[in-house]
């Protein structure tokens, strides 16, 4: 079956119903296809807030120069003043489109202090900003009356002549592989953070959307910025918002020190993330950890700040530890959070492949550069999901014609006969889950907060390792109907691909930047790598590293203290 | 430590069969749910693990084909709610220990949803019945140019219990109105609906609680509060409900079967200081409806048969003024 479109969203997170929204308002016949219905995206486990700089004694040029402090100087400034100054008028427009913000006493916005940022510039619901956000949209989305395709799982972009022209995918509720043609795809299939075990990103969070664009032949960048949030939970990885420490919890040692004072004297707890990773790492190496873990004391903030404006970290504690921090001191440890790095975009979310665009996680604009500010993704995924909405929208119009039913049909057959193969394999292979496992341990263990050669290339011939025994994993289910054990082989191979890309960027970036602390190399060196890394595949060859400059308008490097 | 799992498997006809004990076939209200196999299975967890921990842990060590939806694991995401001993749980954050009943803690898809296969259900009812509610802000006009709306504080709280649900659906598996009537619009929905009327911005409040009293609405809700039991945000859809009944019927929407229902009770309360089950009906589906109360005749037969005909002789308790003064007390409709 083949059905045609202008624009296929491929995600319905924040930046993949931004995008459908705004393409479908410029015009576009629009379809929005997603792996899990809309309201289960993984944008909607952001809890802190959203960043915009509207207050007085705030402007967006201080929000610019916070995230590119943050991005330790890799971000691109131009992408990043695009960011900060648009960001108060989209802020604006979520309220109108319905988020119940919180309100300062005369009923405007109010805000919250957040890491890395030198004014309160944060804008959020209680700690479940992103849920709040996430159904707004969706419920926008169902005002708009744009299609979404639930449950279907994207199995390859369809490629004609270097155009990128459709998507196929798995309707889940029935085992049919399906073409969708259309002029454009967007991207905003989100991270990958299953690529990491633990990792606060929920099991969904694969990397399709990287791997599909790799595989196609668009590039990938900084991908081996990969941020480790301070603060998850002891044992289950759990994500605790950074709004705890923004409401003013303290982090302590095991010797009940608030050590961040010594780290980074004037912003303490709310420095930027990686930096606060890396002191509780240093902590907990030292011996000052509390069980391999540091403590995040809610404890003076009181019962009705927690309760009110951190609620759900409240329950979360509770619930996975028992441990109520109205009263006592929760463990938390730095886990796998983020990725600033994904597929190379400009600042309309185009990529260098004709028909191919990609907004939020997924994407490299790049306005985070070596590492993310808290709440900076949830602005990220909406100015540039619109951007790109609208851009694609106007790109549709100059393209004149779908490529054949011939063509599709052709594309369509030779999916379903890779996609076949992978169910007839004998069942004796390996499981999908073991793999998925000693990747993840892999990932956490050589690539996370702290890296080294040795280390990088022990895990680059871990994957390839991998990569060759996952051409003998079996798919033990062989039924049509919701077969999870097909997905879960397909997404596996994504995360394979999106493990080796990381490793590649770390090998190559032989310097400290950001996210990127190599003991071997622990300075940064802008002489020699103030640049992003490139890394592109093309059809049976090794993937190929290349560079771009670092673009700078105002903002020259600065050694960086918080 | 082992754990045992019951898990209630189903595949459709023409796919693979999974093993196991034949279920026995539901009673009504869920007789028209294809009956389950049940297949046990031991894990290896810790003490504090969730059901669902038991669940993945099946699916990839011991049976990949068993289906099940999950994402966050943490109770955000609202995939995974389905029945855990008979009631509808999120099993991301329902405890084994707290769960295991005899030795044993059964999953299955609720019966009370089309079921796709094995714990995954088709939650199409469940989104139709959000979509009907037009479940989005209609913005007062004028749009404020350049900046927010000003409305305080407590009012953006006030809405902050919905905007806490997660579409897990646990209301709707466990709701008893829905059990008998498919149409009823249900919790979820009607709580969701509560957040747009409620929002000091939204421009359509008559026009929503005119369309929310009409039947299948907030009326049909029997106040059973499973909804509120099983929710695992704290939503209480049925509070919601409530408060949006009372909106209608300040608003004027009053001609309907459910508030003469609820004041048919004010009335006889006020006047006898008890409920006049005679005169309920007719008041409540209108005095001069009558074939409304011709069809409720075979009911009232089977009440006479079965001895349990309210007497014909209604008598208010002693000292009813006290009664009558409590409601003028109170104030409103029934002073």
């Amino acid at each position: 079956m083949i059905v045609d479109y202008d624009v296929i969203v491929l995600g319905a997170g924040l930046a993949g119903m931004r995008a459908a929204l705004e393409a479908a308002r410029n015009g576009a016949s629009v379809a929005v296809l997603s792996k899990v219905h809309p309201v289960r995206s993984h944008s909607g486990a952001a809890q802190g807030g959203i960043n915009a700089a509207i207050g007085e004694g705030d402007s967006w040029e201080i929000h610019a120069l916070d995230t590119i402090k943050g991005s330790d100087y890799l971000a691109d400034q131009d992408a990043v003043e695009i960011m900060c100054s648009e960001a108060p008028s989209d802020i604006i427009e979520l309220e109108h489109m319905g988020v119940i913000f919180y309100r300062a006493p005369d009923g405007r916005l109010g805000t919250r202090a957040f890491g890395g940022a030198s004014k309160a510039r944060t804008y959020f619901v209680g700690d479940i900003t992103g849920q709040a956000l996430l159904y707004t949209l969706y419920d926008q989305l169902l005002k708009s009356g744009v299609k979404v395709y639930e449950e279907w799982f994207a199995t390859s972009l369809f490629m004609v002549g270097g155009e990128c022209r459709g998507v196929v995918a798995l309707d889940m509720m029935n085992g049919d592989l399906v073409l969708l043609r259309a002029k454009a795809v967007f991207v905003a299939s989100g991270g990958m953070g299953r690529v990491y075990e633990p990792s606060t990103n929920a099991l969904i969070c694969t990397g399709d959307g990287i791997a599909l664009a790799y595989r196609a032949g668009a590039p990938v960048m900084d991908m081996e910025m990969v941020q480790y949030h301070p603060t998850t939970l002891k044992g289950s990885g759990f994500l605790m918002t950074e709004a705890a420490r923004g409401e003013g919890a303290y982090l302590l040692n095991s010797l009940g020190e608030r050590f961040m004072e010594k780290y980074a004297p004037n912003m303490k707890e709310l420095a930027s993330r990686d930096v606060v990773s890396r002191a509780e790492w240093q902590e907990i190496a030292a011996g000052r950890g509390v069980d391999g873990c540091v403590l995040l004391d809610l404890r003076h903030l009181g019962p009705d700040v927690i309760l009110k404006k951190l609620p759900q970290i409240h329950e979360m504690a509770l619930d996975f530890l028992s441990i109520d921090m109205i009263q006592q001191p929760v463990p938390v440890r730095p886990g796998m959070h983020y990725i600033m790095g994904g597929i190379k975009t400009d600042s309309d979310a185009r990529t260098p492949i004709p028909g191919l665009y990609a907004a939020g996680e997924v994407a490299c604009v790049s306005v985070h550069g070596g590492n993310r500010l808290g709440a900076n993704s949830l602005l990220d995924t909406l100015v540039f999901g619109r951007r790109g909405g609208k851009s694609s929208a106007a790109y549709v119009k100059t393209v004149t014609s779908l490529p054949s039913d011939a063509a599709g049909e052709q594309f369509l057959a030779s999916e379903q006969e890779r996609v076949q193969a992978l169910m007839d394999r004998p069942t004796t292979g390996e499981t999908h889950a073991k793999l998925r496992l000693e990747l993840g341990i892999l990932m956490d263990e050589k690539v996370g907060v702290y890296r080294d050669e040795a280390g990088l290339q022990r895990a680059l011939a871990a994957v390839h390792d991998l990569q060759e025994r996952y051409e003998t994993v079996a798919v033990r289910d062989k039924g049509r109907i919701y077969n999870q054990a097909l997905t879960f082989a397909l997404e596996l191979g994504y995360m394979l691909d999106c493990a080796e890309a990381t490793i590649l960027g770390a090998l190559d970036r032989k310097e400290s930047r950001g996210a990127q602390s190599r003991t071997d190399y622990p300075q940064r060196d802008d002489a020699n790598w103030l640049k992003h890394i490139l890394i592109t595949k093309r059809d049976g060859q090794a993937p190929a590293i290349s560079y771009l400059p670092v673009t700078i308008t105002k903002w020259p490097p600065q050694e960086r203290k918080y | 430590m082992e754990w045992t799992v019951v898990v209630g498997r189903y595949s459709p006809p023409g796919e693979p069969q999974p093993k196991g004990v034949p279920g026995v076939p539901y009673k009504a209200p869920y007789d028209k749910a294809p009956p389950k196999t049940y297949q046990t299975f031991k894990v290896d967890l810790p003490e504090h693990a969730m059901v669902l921990d038991a669940l993945i842990a099946v699916r990839e060590y011991q049976d990949e084909s068993l289906a099940v939806r999950c994402a966050c694991r943490s109770a955000i995401c609202g995939s995974c709610a389905m029945w855990v001993n008979g009631h509808a749980r999120l099993v991301c954050t329902s405890k084994l220990r707290e769960h295991t009943v005899g030795g044993k803690v059964t999953v299955e898809a609720p019966p009370s949803m089309p079921i796709v296969r094995d714990l995954v259900c088709d939650m199409t009812p469940f989104w139709n019945k959000n979509r009907a509610v037009t479940p989005w802000l209609e913005n007062k006009q004028p749009i404020p140019q350049g900046e927010e709306y000003r409305v305080p504080n407590a009012a953006m709280e006030e809405l902050i219990q919905e905007v806490s649900c997660i579409s897990c659906g646990a209301c709707l598996m466990d709701c008893e109105s829905f059990a008998v009537n498919q149409n009823f619009v249900g919790p979820a929905a009607l709580a969701k609906a509560y957040r747009y009327t409620a929002d000091p911005r939204d421009a359509e409040t008559q026009d929503r609680l005119g369309n929310y009293s009409k039947p299948d609405g907030v009326w049909d809700c029997t106040h059973c509060y499973e909804c509120v039991q099983q929710c695992p945000k704290g939503v209480a859809p049925l509070e919601q409900i409530l408060k949006l009944r009372k909106m209608a019927v300040d608003s004027g929407f009053t001609h309907n079967a459910g508030t003469r229902h609820a004041d048919a009770f004010a009335e006889s309360v006020r006047d006898s200081g008890r409920l006049n089950e005679l005169t309920l009906l007719p008041k409540s589906v209108g005095l001069f409806n009558i074939p409304a109360q011709i069809q409720s005749l075979p009911a009232a037969f089977n009440l006479l048969r079965a001895g349990k005909l309210p007497p014909l002789i209604h008598h208010a308790i002693p000292h009813v003024e006290r009664i009558k003064n409590i409601f003028k007390k109170i104030g409103g409709r029934f002073k």
